[in-house]
């Protein structure tokens, strides 16, 4: 999901303007035949989508087959996913992903300036390629190269010793300082846009009536950031939050994560008849999902349109 | 004087740490799998040479390649007629098409995953001796799991939408058909020998970023129980650790070297486009 809200941010302005005349090439399609070319896709999406989503929801709310008196209506499913061990990983993932994009969000920020305002392009230009690469640069492989790096057994770890001063990989700071490897880059790329909007005159305009750099800072270039940097800290904590390739390869279950207990319930780990919940634990996660796209849409529209 | 110095400085430390952050991991990485800087092991590339020989790595590398092969096409297949309809002859089905596709960034890849297994266990339980139990059990064949293509497909929707749109909109699509009719050239040709010509960036573009999806993809295939390239890294991990790290420096680099193509083709072709 990380690159797709950055990729193609712009698309949207260029919409189809030319309603008003179809020309003579959709003259000759019947009017009846003229949406059948995306008939395909409608078609694939409701029936894949339709069914999956379908089936989720409505075992999210119903009681398994082997239950005694078979599959019921119930809410016992979604109340116990919010219960015990499963908010425990629901709030477990809801920290972490809200920790790692703030720091990544603060972190992010000086970069991407250093970047935008760098005299040498090569950098930028590098920057940015490099962010591309790294902001889809998740899973397995990222895992395994902090393991190499600062895993037990890890470089560094051996190097510097680093056990003995009490420090473990697999850990929710562990977890995070590997999640910043993908989430800097995603600001980084969220936040170039924004940056380049900003006015050289309006830095000048400021120190002209007497701001220093601070005052500049905090009342003029933070403000119009502001819906960038907050569509980038939601969209950064969406992606933290699904992901899952990462951290079962890295952390096992030390870290309580919603996504690890989903996985688990599926496979089967944990007693049987659990598959409901791992149902409603989805269910949540989309909610939460649809939660950050309801604010992060907006929040971009709202900087494309005053950084045009 | 002293200001912009600090600046400088200033600079100069925000690069050096960001740099040493994303490069240190991976310079690690790489000697971890020749066995420097490990106590007691020797420096050898054996973890690279032996990947080819390494077991199970040909077949999952030739599943994923299968999968990804069958995604791209899927997804081409349903994407592209959609999106030049809307443009030539549907725009009110524009915003449609366009939910349709952002919908799956509402699902995460382990939530879809939770729907899949679902629907594969309900359906085996119902639908026992009818066609539709056939279609389950085809969908979960081991040698070619059609169930990953679907899933995969789903995930790669809105990243492929966004660029296929994006190389639409950089075409005049409208003036290019007419023209094309207008010479007498019938739909297919229309279609085959003009309009795709001119989309061949974003086409190259969104197979790319699919396979490089496909090729890093681990939550739904593993979940699910097959084993394709990402999987199978990780099952040889417990065994053959600096071999895992090795592959995955391998894998890292041809997925770079894919979406660095993809990001300098994309800046070269511009030019080219207007000339």
């Amino acid at each position: 999901m990380s690159a797709v809200q950055t990729a193609g941010g712009g698309t949207r302005t260029r919409s189809f303007s030319n309603r008003a005349g179809l020309g003579s090439a959709s003259r000759r399609i019947p009017r009846s035949a003229r949406w059948l070319g995306a008939a395909p896709l409608l078609v694939f999406t409701a029936v894949v989508f339709g069914v999956v989503l379908g089936t989720m929801v409505l075992g999210a709310f119903t009681t398994p087959q082997s239950a005694p008196g078979g599959a019921r209506l119930t809410g016992a499913n979604m109340s116990s996913s919010l219960q015990g061990p499963y908010l425990t990983a629901l709030l477990g993932s809801v920290k972490l992903s809200a920790v790692s994009a703030l720091i990544a969000t603060v972190v992010g920020l000086p970069i991407a300036h250093v970047v935008v305002t760098s005299r040498f392009r090569a950098l930028r230009e590098a920057v940015l390629a490099g962010s591309g690469v790294l902001a889809n640069f998740g899973g397995v492989p990222l895992a395994f190269a902090f393991v190499a790096t600062l895993g037990n057994a890890g470089v560094l770890t051996s190097r510097f010793n680093l056990l003995s001063h009490g420090w473990s990989l697999y850990s929710f700071w562990g977890l995070t300082l590997v999640y910043l490897y993908f989430l800097v880059p995603l600001m980084v790329l969220t936040l170039t846009p924004a940056l380049e909007g900003l006015r050289r005159q309006w830095r000048e305009a400021a120190h002209n009536n007497g701001a220093n750099a601070f005052r500049y800072w905090t009342h003029v270039a933070l403000p119009v950031l502001m819906p960038s940097l907050l569509g980038g800290y939601v969209l950064l904590f969406g992606t933290a939050f699904s992901a899952y390739a990462t951290a079962a390869a890295m952390v096992g279950s030390s870290v309580p994560l919603v996504t690890m207990q989903i996985a688990d319930a599926l496979s089967g780990n944990v007693l049987v008849g659990q598959g409901n919940i791992a149902l409603a634990l989805g269910v949540d996660m989309v909610l939460v999902a649809g939660l950050v796209m309801a604010i992060q849409l907006p929040l971009q529209r709202r900087s494309a349109r005053w950084l045009a | 004087m002293a200001r912009l110095n600090t600046l400088r400085y200033g600079r100069a430390a925000v690069l050096t740490l960001t740099g040493a952050y994303f490069l240190v991991p991976l310079a690690c990485a790489v000697a971890f799998s020749i066995g420097a800087g490990v106590p007691g092991q020797d420096i050898g590339f054996e973890a690279y040479t032996g990947i080819l020989t390494a077991g199970g790595f040909t077949d999952s590398l030739a599943l994923t390649l299968e999968l990804a092969a069958a995604t791209i096409v899927l997804v081409l297949g349903l994407l592209v007629p959609a999106l030049i309809t809307v443009r030539l002859a549907a725009p009110r089905l524009r915003t449609l098409v366009e939910i349709v596709c952002l919908l799956p960034l509402v699902v995460p890849a382990v939530a879809l995953v939770a729907g899949f297994s679902a629907v594969l266990g309900w359906g085996s339980d119902h639908f026992v001796g009818t066609p539709l139990f056939q279609v389950l059990v085809e969908l979960q064949n081991p040698q070619f799991p059609l169930v990953l293509v679907l899933a995969y497909t789903l995930m790669a929707l809105p990243l492929a939408y966004r660029t296929l749109d994006t190389g639409l909109a950089a075409i005049d699509l409208r003036v290019l058909v007419e023209a094309a009719r207008a010479c007498g050239a019938p739909w297919p040709r229309t279609l085959l020998h003009v309009v795709l010509p001119n989309l061949r960036g974003a086409l190259l573009n969104t197979a790319f970023l699919t396979l490089a999806l496909v090729l890093g993809e681990y939550t739904v295939a593993a979940i699910l129980g097959y084993q394709p390239f990402a999987v199978w890294i990780l099952a040889i991990s417990g065994s053959q650790a600096q071999m895992s790290v090795a592959v995955s420096v391998m894998g890292l680099l041809v997925t770079w070297v894919l979406l660095l193509i993809i990001a300098t083709a994309g800046r070269a072709r511009r030019p080219k486009e207007t000339s």
